[in-house]
């Protein structure tokens, strides 16, 4: 469903991302691992356009996106969740869900996963106590959620995951763990950009890792969860 | 000997606790993890005792001084480096020149308009460059650095006033497994070699077990537990509110030499 | 002066209140949603107002007047877009700066076509058909219409504040004003938002131009008044808050109004001539609440722009090649009296370049390592100007005793404003600056009996052995190169670090023990002794100077010389000066329209180096080293 080759992409004169090759298929959970500045978020950020010098073939639904604008891409169906939680701290918990609204959209002549608030609340239960509670008052794990139930808002039929374990408990990286699972139940497909191999392990099919900008290894999950020299290799595990 | 004693602390944003009635001291030369969920009031707690925020209610004393009401970097005049989450350093400078800012700072001499800080206090610079292992980076701008070095090059910064008690704030977030591992290996042995104290936070549950001597947990702005890493481990209420089923960490993982 | 003088004297305030709500809010919209300070929002007020008393008269009748006010509103909200789409978008990836300089450049490209369409004469529409007449208020006749602007301003408040809270439109600006990034990965069409909210801004600033049809006369100079008053409602209210701006300019309104209610009052043998002091009141007004809520009455910390113009490289002392260049140049510059023999205006054009140089350098210490973008740097230059010519005019002082004075006066100047100034940063410290400019402006202009008020002071000339033109020009020679070689020494030793240290990462300088805001204050106040000088050498090379030395203009001039030469290097502001100079001199002998011809230029260089002239040259080099 998503097609990527050679990928290019640049921070002002330095060359970030050398034409990683992979893909994602339907109902696919695909982790994209590597080290800190491997250029895992790069590669996502390309994929939706937000950063402005790259180059390479994206295709999307046998469409080539690779020119469009990140609203464009996201109104195909790309949905993205950044790293950092960068929710709209001003607006309360439905007004950030509100932003990210989009139509329900058509897979194959069939409706595909399409998301409602109290359907995302069965998912992420913790925030449906606090629908006018600005971002600002939540709590670091909460903020996690609403990132990710926001996106899903847009009924997104592949979504970009950008390090969701990083910076919060243990806890709460379980709950996203679960969350990703059921978005897999539904049909979703996931491309997760990550670090912790152990939460990788929980959720994704397949995995790419990157180094340096360049592809270095893909194969199974199961397998790089028991490759520790690829691990110590590529991942300083 | 307690290098840090925080007794009561509070503080309250627009009615909601944040930090509520938290003692805790930190003793000469221990390494102290303070763990607990997202906003349950680490970063609250930390920017009180770094002077980033006035508490509402109780005291903090380093070095028996109270030190609250001082401005951060009075304190770190007293004697407290820090790291932050996200490493700060000078992207604008080289690595050496990065060290001497904070040696020129630690001598007094901000205001000075004539010789050139290229000149001042080079050997300490790179002495301290050596203890983090980025000695061979000196000349190199900051801005070009893997992360993992910039908290090196951050670490090295923060030892430039010989400070007795270092605060690090999630010092390996965003880094690799063996790099947070060999970083939180690198402060321990200072901490040991200095016998300097260390207050951190942190999520990665690998080091911390590994490392820590002793872990206190907030949770709602509130301590619910302080003790050794087994007995948090094994912490019914630390479990529920922050561990979980242990599933995405390695619980029993050993400090790697 | 009665209470009911004072009450009606506070009506008249809230009549004036509204516009100025208007441009503020606008402004502030746009800045959230796009980051831009638009400097030309001024510009859209004043054509509003040139629209609308041209249809009303035109036109004429009551819907000549009430139509045009529409009108008025519209047709600038039209040019508004035109603007958005074809500049500004260009530029959104731009530094800061870049922007603030197009839409300067902007400003001054609309006041010449205004000058070209309407003339430089003032033009005052008719009074509003419908409520012409006046109602009694406190034993006096109120005029009708403003009785009207008064209603007008909260009942706009309003509807801006439901639309914010109500409409999906609304929700999309409020977010878009914390992550406009993120709201266009969230499938919004950023571009087609960012357009919408700058024509409804450019809109209530025209329609607020529009709606003083009736009550002042459209002129040439209203651009940049309006703009510093909609910085300071912007600054005072809060950035991003449209009730702040709407509380800001009722309180910046009534001082002004009671200012001029309480006019010439006599306190025992001194005599204070109030309306004069609106400026300086309204400067008081905006100390104090920058002390006591340094983000406004209703503002919040800004959220960190999320892209970061690109991290500098160090700095290196002057590479072997570049110490040879500089010496060779000095020796021309040494020799240049004896090769200008034959034609004399080469001199009198050198000095004015080596005058633009240390004042650009002395501007790019405080912009470039320090971080604090001054938009009103022209303060020190005329404080320096005018401390040196008063000295000469009212105490016969010796040209040198003169210079000495002048970087004191700069410095005075510096510290006094600097001190608010260092409080803030980024764009509030920006137009903070362009406001002190304004007031350091208007003193000089309205102080007469000191200042000689708009005619200035003449027959400042330099006094024996530098009476000569070569001398004189070795004087400026001497006091440039030292303060250009003073400025480069103290960024190489800790203070400049400091100063760079605070601008890279001020949490970590204050972690290491720098108090980054004093810091910053001496080096704006060393920056202000620098300008001084400048101003010092400039007024004797003229021989008469006015308050002209201090205004707006020459502030930006200073930007963009430092911003042509390049921001990130040592030598940008030296060799960004003398092409500026060199260049405005040849573009003011060819036009009288040469304000416009440079803004044309200014926005032509903006769109094709960003990166400035001495950046894109270093980065063509880089790039020649190490081909990719």
């Amino acid at each position: 469903m998503l097609e990527v080759e050679g990928l290019k992409a640049w921070y002002g004169a330095a060359q970030v991302l050398f034409e990683p090759s992979f893909h994602v298929g339907h109902g696919e959970v695909v982790a994209l691992m590597g080290r800190n500045g491997a250029g895992k978020s790069t590669t996502l950020k390309a994929l939706m356009a937000l950063i402005p010098q790259r180059s390479g073939r994206v295709r999307f639904l046998d469409e080539d996106i690779s020119d469009l604008k990140p609203f464009q891409i996201a109104r195909r169906g790309l949905g993205f969740v950044p790293e950092d939680r960068r929710i709209f701290s001003d607006l309360t918990v439905a007004e950030n869900l509100d932003i990210g609204r989009q139509p329900v959209r058509h897979l194959d002549g069939r409706p595909a996963p399409s998301w409602t608030m109290e359907k995302l609340f069965t998912i992420f239960p913790n925030l449906r106590d606090m629908p006018d509670r600005r971002g600002a008052h939540m709590s670091g794990g909460e903020q996690q959620m609403l990132t990710v139930a926001r996106t899903l808002m847009g009924n997104p039929l592949l979504v970009l995951l950008d390090e969701p374990s990083e910076g919060v408990a243990p806890v709460i990286v379980e709950q996203m763990a679960n969350a990703i699972v059921e978005l897999k139940k539904e049909g979703l497909s996931v491309l997760l950009s990550e670090q912790n191999i152990h939460f990788a392990e929980l959720v994704c099919d397949r995995a790419y890792v990157l180094e340096k900008g360049q592809l270095q290894w893909h194969g199974r999950m199961a397998d790089l969860a028991t490759d520790v020299a690829v691990q110590r290799r590529l991942l300083s595990v | 000997m307690s290098v840090l004693r925080v007794r009561n602390l509070s503080k309250a944003f627009g009615g909601v606790h944040a930090v509520e009635n938290v003692s805790f001291d930190v003793g000469d030369g221990e390494f102290l993890a303070l763990i607990g969920p997202n906003g349950a009031g680490k970063s609250t707690c930390f920017n009180m005792i770094n002077g980033q925020l006035a508490p509402d209610r109780g005291d903090i004393q380093f070095a028996d001084r109270s030190i609250v009401g001082l401005k951060p970097r009075e304190i770190w005049r007293l004697g407290v480096g820090r790291t932050f989450q996200v490493a700060a350093t000078f992207g604008s400078m080289t690595v050496a020149e990065n060290v001497q800012m904070a040696l020129v700072s630690h001598h007094g001499e901000i205001f000075r308009f004539a010789r050139a800080l290229a000149a001042r206090h080079r050997e300490r610079a790179f002495e301290l460059l050596e203890q983090v292992g980025m000695a061979g980076s000196a000349p190199r701008a900051c801005k070009e650095l893997a992360y993992g070095d910039v908290k090196r090059v951050e670490l090295a910064i923060a030892l430039a006033n010989e400070p007795r008690l270092l605060l690090m704030d999630e010092p390996t977030a965003g880094m690799a497994p063996r790099e947070r591992n060999d970083l939180i290996a690198l402060v321990k042995r200072l901490v040991v070699e200095r016998r300097i104290s260390v207050l951190f936070t942190e999520h990665s549950m690998d080091v911390v077990f590994a490392y820590a001597d002793r872990i206190i947990v907030l949770a709602r702005g509130m301590l619910i537990a302080d003790g050794n890493a087994e007995a948090i481990r094994d912490n019914m209420q630390v479990q529920q509110v922050y561990l979980g089923a242990g599933r995405t960490f390695r619980p029993h993982a050993q400090a790697q030499s | 002066m009665t209470l009911e003088a004072l009450l009606f004297q506070a009506l008249n305030g809230l009549a004036a209140a509204s516009s100025l709500f208007f441009v503020g809010a606008g402004l502030s919209l746009i800045f959230g949603v796009t980051r831009i300070i638009n400097i030309a929002h001024g510009s859209f007020y004043m054509l509003g107002l040139y629209l609308a008393a041209t249809l009303a008269i035109k036109v004429g009748g009551g819907f000549g007047f009430w139509g045009g006010i529409l009108a008025a509103g519209l047709v600038v909200a039209a040019l508004g877009g035109l603007v958005e789409v074809l500049l500004l978008r260009r530029i959104y990836q731009a530094p800061e700066l870049f922007q603030l300089l197009a839409t300067f450049a902007l400003l001054l490209v609309i006041n010449d076509v205004v000058q070209y369409v309407w003339g430089p004469e003032d033009l005052l529409g008719p009074r509003a058909p419908g409520l012409r007449g006046s109602v009694e208020i406190l034993g006096r006749n109120f005029p009708s219409y403003d009785l009207f602007l008064i209603a007008i301003g909260p009942l706009v408040l309003l509807l801006l504040h439901l639309m914010l809270a109500r409409t999906r439109f609304g929700r999309l600006i409020r977010a878009a004003t914390q992550d406009r990034e993120m709201v266009g990965a969230l499938g919004v069409n950023q571009a087609m938002l960012f357009t919408i909210v700058f024509v409804l801004g450019a809109f209530l600033a025209g329609f607020g131009g529009a709606l003083q049809v009736a009550r002042e006369p459209a002129n040439l100079g209203l651009d940049l008044v309006v703009i510093s008053d909609a910085f300071v409602v912007v600054v005072v209210g809060g950035m991003g808050s449209i009730t702040g701006a709407f509380l800001a300019a009722v309180i910046i309104a009534e001082v002004k109004a009671l200012c001029i209610g309480l006019g010439l009052v006599h306190f025992g043998a001194f005599a204070v001539n109030f309306s004069k002091l609106t400026l300086v009141a309204e400067f008081l007004v905006m100390a104090v609440v920058l002390i006591v809520r340094p983000f406004g009455l209703l503002g919040r910390p800004q959220a960190p722009v999320r892209n970061p113009a690109e991290i500098e490289d160090p700095i290196r002392p002057a590479t072997l090649p570049l110490r040879a260049a500089a010496a060779a140049l000095l020796l021309l510059l040494l020799l240049l009296p004896l090769l200008s023999k034959t034609s004399p205006y080469v001199l009198v054009l050198s000095i004015d370049v080596l005058i633009a140089i240390l004042f650009a350098t002395s501007l790019h210490f405080i912009m470039g390592p320090g971080g604090m973008h001054s938009f009103g740097h022209a303060a020190y230059f005329g404080l320096g100007a005018y401390g040196a010519a008063l000295m000469v005019k009212f105490a016969a002082a010796a040209t040198l005793l003169a210079l000495i004075v002048a970087p004191l006066a700069g410095l005075m100047g510096a510290l006094l404003f600097g001190w608010f100034a260092v409080r803030l940063s980024g764009v509030y410290l920006a137009m903070l600056t362009l406001a002190f400019a304004q007031i350091v402006w208007s003193i000089l202009f309205q102080w007469e009996e000191v200042t000689g008020g708009s005619n200035g002071i003449l027959g400042i000339w330099p006094q024996a052995p530098f009476d000569s033109r070569p001398a004189f020009y070795f004087l400026t020679l001497a006091l440039v190169l030292a303060g250009v070689l003073l400025l480069r020494c103290f960024l190489f030793a800790p203070f400049g670090y400091a100063m760079r240290a605070g601008r890279d990462s001020p949490l970590r300088a204050e972690a290491i023990g720098i108090a980054v805001k004093r810091v910053q204050w001496i080096g704006f106040a060393i920056a202000g002794a620098f300008a001084g000088i400048a101003g010092g050498v400039f007024a004797f090379a003229k021989g008469t100077i006015s308050p002209d030395v201090a205004w707006v203009s020459r502030s930006i001039d200073a930007m963009v010389m430092v911003l042509l030469g390049g921001i990130q290097t040592l030598t940008g502001p030296i060799v960004g000066a003398a092409v500026f100079t060199v260049l405005q001199d040849n573009v003011m002998r060819q036009t009288a329209f040469w304000r416009g011809l440079l803004g044309a230029v200014i926005l032509l260089l903006v769109l094709v180096f960003p990166g400035g002239i001495v950046g894109a040259l270093s980065k063509r080099a880089a790039a020649r080293r190490k081909p990719a």
